[in-house]
């Protein structure tokens, strides 16, 4: 496998509930709507999805209830069995795997987070971390020593020995999140994870959990209904919408280039400029020249307001990484952005 | 169920339901009213039709004994119990049989007894369970109680087995779970002596007997608690369990059943509540202990003595349900970091010392080992002295109303009730059916009834219905006001919820001590004792239909200017009458119990026929009886729960 191949791939794949829904969908052609496959007696949770999910990205799924994001993160993880289509993880079918083989991916590479926790009510913290680990039959002392680990990394030192129902919401996710890191996967699944929880406390869980992703790197998807949730965290962004992809794409061209009108409905009331950077809007070099101490490229557009208004060039350059001049960026487009004019 | 559905029968179907059922009800009555004219085959079924359902079952059972050879596996399984029953009794009351070490001196069971109640709810249980105990061996009843508690601690743990692997299997294959749900329907709404026939055939009589009986008897609600806790479990938490990686079994051990840990220990409080009531019943069967003590001295009318064996029964039915029950509820809790070994520990610590501390106190006293019968302390004399007053006392009033129910209520009905011809109660029900759930219930009505006439049993039968007619239609006139009374402050109906559920513990045996006491043995004291125990869950149920009525219901009907009598006459009962229908239900069952074991105070019923059919071994005899039985409860079962369940989609509450 080489290094730019996805870690996670779908092509094509449908999940329909109801009965014979594998057979019905094949008699489907063309691009049925959702109410024609209900009428047939099926709800499609999934429709004909294909997606790539590259190492060390972080996809944001974004829906409203019932799009079918959960289901299609479960299709992920094989925890529903997909009605058609293929998904592969690291270039396996996980479609054609036996029991074993599955339990065995899930084991060493898989990690995931629940909305409500799905915490054991009968074991401790430290019971509850090192579930994962005892699964795959390590020893005690290796079991205890890692997930103390794991707790250490959360936050939650000092309450190994409390079990769920004696812990806030909070921390009961954080004992979530270390279970579901205890084996080093690398592949992690979060489902909501932050839903459940009150506005102050899915903030700093935010915080939290951008801190442990800087520190591991790990591929991730990422479920929510929280529009704002999604662009704080994404490198993409996949909205859905009645089992379908409606777009899949960076926040900032999510904002900036709506695919559809269910996608401009969700951004009309976001700020645009809190969410396109500098490097976004930037024209190659060839197109255009300019002068002056160039900008950071990965600021957004409001963290520049200030400048933008003040500078007096017509064109201003753009550095990337390491401050080479890497684009042209047109000060009245950054302008219209950051005032939200219309063109 | 879709909105139309539930809007359009309201009015032109039930009409036509009405009608339909108004004409049955006018067909039964015309053939009451020509009874005379009609061939004698529509007043009796003629003894051609009637189906010799016992042979064929006598016949079955003869081929599973003697052919398969079935003996030789149920004789094997109750060798093995017989064993434990034989080591339990040697620790619990010093039988002669291996290990050769008991009896426990009773000072060491009840200071454990203190220890267990504290640990898991505190002072209250700790003085209940050990005082208990204590009670016991001071009495004089340590051997008996031990004989009786030596059968539970067998029977309890093969229940509780039982019951989980069979709950995991119907809760695995929707196939299995098909199967077995009519088979516990019946299973629970067959009387007890129904259980002891084939056991008697199979097993013999005897203590073991008596623990076998015992063990299949309290199976059923284990296996719908199992099943109902691994139900409910959580998707998201087998999800995880998934997640990470566990396979099937590991799902099934570490995360299903631990988190269906409160069902399940629900399932163990109603498993030992069901042994409890078995195994004093069992004294039928020769199971020696409490039970066949109290039928004893029942019989022999010696009021006190049993009157002290019916406290120390239900000082033991309460302990154990609530020490069951605080087992359920009781939700871990972690220590603090650092707590040394002898605090996590303490309670199993304090228990161990304890118990050696009076091992060998008891060496030293022998009064601390055992009481003897001498030495104990009997309260008999001062009860009868007490009961011999009251009924001086009251005699006027029991003998008035021994006279004036026998006379002009329990006689009429009866004669009433056999005066009809079969058929015309055939279409009554049918009609009633109708009225309640259209055709499919009339059949279902038919169909059980229809049963109850084709296996010959009708004059009999007749008399069980008549007997919990009354019980329950008088068990109302008491039950309902008191529960009215009971639901109107908060504190009062909390009080009285824990005096019903308390009463509900106790084994159905123990409401024959004091009717039996002031009526002597006749009738009156049959419909007594069920009225009595009958009336205990509707007085239950109408409190909880009444509270459970929404505040802001209530608040609407006094902001609309109601008076307290009109709030509970326009929004109160109507709200609360689905719930109390399953009082109705509860109680019908309850009385059916209690009218087949009052049996041998003297009635003419299915019970007393049961009887003899247990003393004869008679198990085809005594399955069409039990099945006759269980088929009037289930009837009643499905007539209710219908009503209720129409009731309730009326008034929007599913």
């Amino acid at each position: 496998m080489s290094a730019s191949s996805p870690v996670i791939s779908c092509r094509n794949v449908w999940k329909l509930f109801g009965a014979n829904s594998k057979s019905y969908l094949k008699t489907l052609s063309g691009n049925p709507s959702f109410e024609e496959i209900r009428a047939a007696g099926h709800i499609a949770a999934v429709r004909d999805v294909s997606l790539d999910i590259a190492q060390g990205e972080m996809l944001v799924i974004m829906g409203l209830s019932g799009s079918g994001k959960s289901t299609f993160v479960r299709c992920l993880s094989r925890l529903i069995d997909i009605t058609g289509g293929e998904v592969r993880v690291e270039g396996q079918n996980i479609g054609q795997m036996s029991e074993k083989e599955l339990i065995n991916l899930r084991r060493n590479k898989m990690g995931m987070v629940f909305q409500s926790f799905g915490l054991l009510p009968h074991r401790t913290v430290l019971d509850n971390i090192a579930f994962p680990l005892e699964m795959r039959g390590q020893d005690k002392h290796a079991c205890r020593a890692r997930a103390l680990e794991v707790i250490e990394l959360v936050g939650l030192s000092g309450r190994e020995d409390y079990f769920p129902r004696e812990l806030s919401g909070g921390q009961q996710q954080r004992v979530g999140i270390a279970r579901s890191l205890a084996i080093e996967p690398d592949i992690w699944f979060l489902d909501e994870p932050f839903s459940a929880l009150d506005p102050l406390i899915r903030r700093e869980m935010q915080d939290e959990f951008l801190r442990l992703q800087a520190i591991l790197g790990k591929t991730i998807v990422f479920i929510t209904h929280d529009f704002d949730e999604a662009l704080r965290l994404a490198d993409r962004i996949a909205i859905m919408k009645d089992g379908v992809v409606e777009q899949c794409d960076t926040p900032a061209q999510i904002v900036l280039n709506p695919a559809t009108e269910y996608v401009a409905k969700f951004t009309a009331e976001i700020e645009k400029s809190r969410v396109v950077q500098a490097q976004v809007l930037a024209k190659p070099i060839t197109e255009a020249s300019a002068e002056g101490r160039p900008i950071d490229g990965s600021q957004t557009i409001h963290s520049l307001a200030r400048m933008l208004v003040n500078d007096t060039r017509d064109f201003l350059p753009v550095a990337a990484q390491g401050g080479v001049v890497s684009g042209i960026l047109n000060r009245q487009d950054a302008l219209d952005v950051l005032l939200g004019a219309d063109t | 169920m879709s909105e139309q559905t539930l809007q359009l029968p309201k009015h032109q179907p039930v009409w036509n339901h009405q009608r339909t059922a108004w004409s049955i009800l006018i067909f039964a009555i015309s053939i009451a009213l020509f009874k005379g004219v009609l061939p004698a085959g529509f007043v009796r079924l003629p003894d051609g039709l009637v189906i010799p359902f016992a042979d064929g079952i006598n016949a079955a059972f003869a081929f599973l004994r003697d052919d398969l050879g079935l003996i030789h596996v149920t004789r094997a399984f109750a060798d093995m119990v017989e064993w434990l029953l034989n080591v339990t009794g040697n620790l619990l009351y010093g039988k002669n049989r291996w290990p050769r070490i008991g009896p426990i001196p009773w000072t060491v069971i009840a200071s454990i007894g203190f220890v267990v109640g504290y640990a898991l709810q505190g002072w209250r249980l700790s003085l209940l369970t050990g005082g208990t105990f204590v009670w016991i061996a001071v009495m004089g009843q340590w051997k008996w109680a031990m004989e009786t508690l030596s059968v539970i601690v067998v029977a309890a743990p093969f229940s509780i087995l039982f019951g989980l692997v069979m709950g995991v299997l119907a809760w695995k294959s929707r196939r299995v779970e098909a199967v077995m749900n009519p088979v516990l329907n019946i299973a629970q709404s067959l009387p007890h002596f129904a259980y002891m026939i084939p056991v008697v055939v199979f097993i013999g009589v005897g203590p073991k007997a008596g623990a076998i009986v015992t063990i299949i008897f309290s199976v059923p609600p284990m296996i719908r608690m199992s099943l109902l806790g691994l139900r409910k479990v959580p998707e998201e938490v087998i999800e995880s369990g998934h997640m990470c990686g566990a396979t099937r079994w590991q799902l099934l051990r570490h995360v299903r059943i631990p988190t269906a840990r409160t069902e399940i220990l629900v399932g163990v409080n109603q498993v030992i509540m069901q042994c409890l009531a078995m195994v004093v019943l069992a004294s039928f069967i020769g199971m020696p202990g409490l039970g066949q003590k109290l039928l004893q001295l029942l019989q022999s009318l010696k009021i006190g003595r049993s009157a002290e064996i019916g406290i120390t029964i239900v000082l033991l039915a309460v302990v154990l349900d609530r020490c069951t029950k605080a087992w359920a509820t009781k939700q871990p809790a972690h220590f603090e970091k650092g707590t040394p070994y002898v605090v996590r520990n303490k309670f199993l610590l304090i228990g161990v010392v304890s118990a050696v501390l009076f091992l060998a106190l008891a060496q030293v006293f022998p009064i601390l080992d055992q009481i003897g019968r001498r030495q104990a302390f009997t309260i008999s004399k001062p009860i009868d002295a007490i009961a011999d007053w009251i009924i001086v006392l009251i005699d006027p009033i029991t003998q008035w109303l021994r006279w004036f129910l026998i006379t002009w209520v329990l006689i009429p009905i009866r004669d009433g009730v056999l005066w009809l011809p079969y058929i015309s109660v055939l279409a009554l029900l049918a009609a009633l059916g109708w009225a309640i759930g259209g055709l499919r219930s009339a059949a279902i009505c038919l169909a059980f009834f229809g049963l109850i006439a084709l296996s010959g049993w009708w004059d009999r039968a007749m008399i069980t219905v008549y007997t919990v007619m009354v019980s329950v239609v008088i068990a109302a006139c008491i039950g309902f006001p008191l529960g009215i009374w009971g639901s109107f402050t908060p504190r009062r109906s909390s009080a009285a919820l824990l005096i019903c559920d308390t009463l509900q513990t106790f084994p159905s045996f123990i409401y024959l001590i004091p009717v039996v006491m002031l009526f002597g043995v006749n009738d009156v004291a049959v419909v007594g004792a069920v009225v009595l125990f009958a009336a205990v869950p509707l007085v239950r149920y109408t409190i909880e239909g009444l509270r459970q009525v929404p505040e802001t219901l209530i608040e609407a009907a006094d902001m609309s200017g109601a008076t307290q009598m009109q709030t509970l006459w326009h929004v109160r009962l109507p709200m609360a009458l689905p719930t109390i229908m399953v009082g109705v239900n509860q109680s019908t069952m309850f009385s059916l119990f209690m009218v087949i074991i009052a049996a041998f105070i003297g009635t003419q019923d299915l019970g007393q026929e049961m009887q003899r059919a247990l003393s004869s071994t008679d198990v085809g005899k005594g399955l069409v009886l039990g099945l006759a039985v269980a088929f009037m409860g289930l009837m009643v079962d499905h007539l209710t729960t219908t009503w209720a369940h129409r009731k309730k989609q009326a008034l929007g509450l599913i």
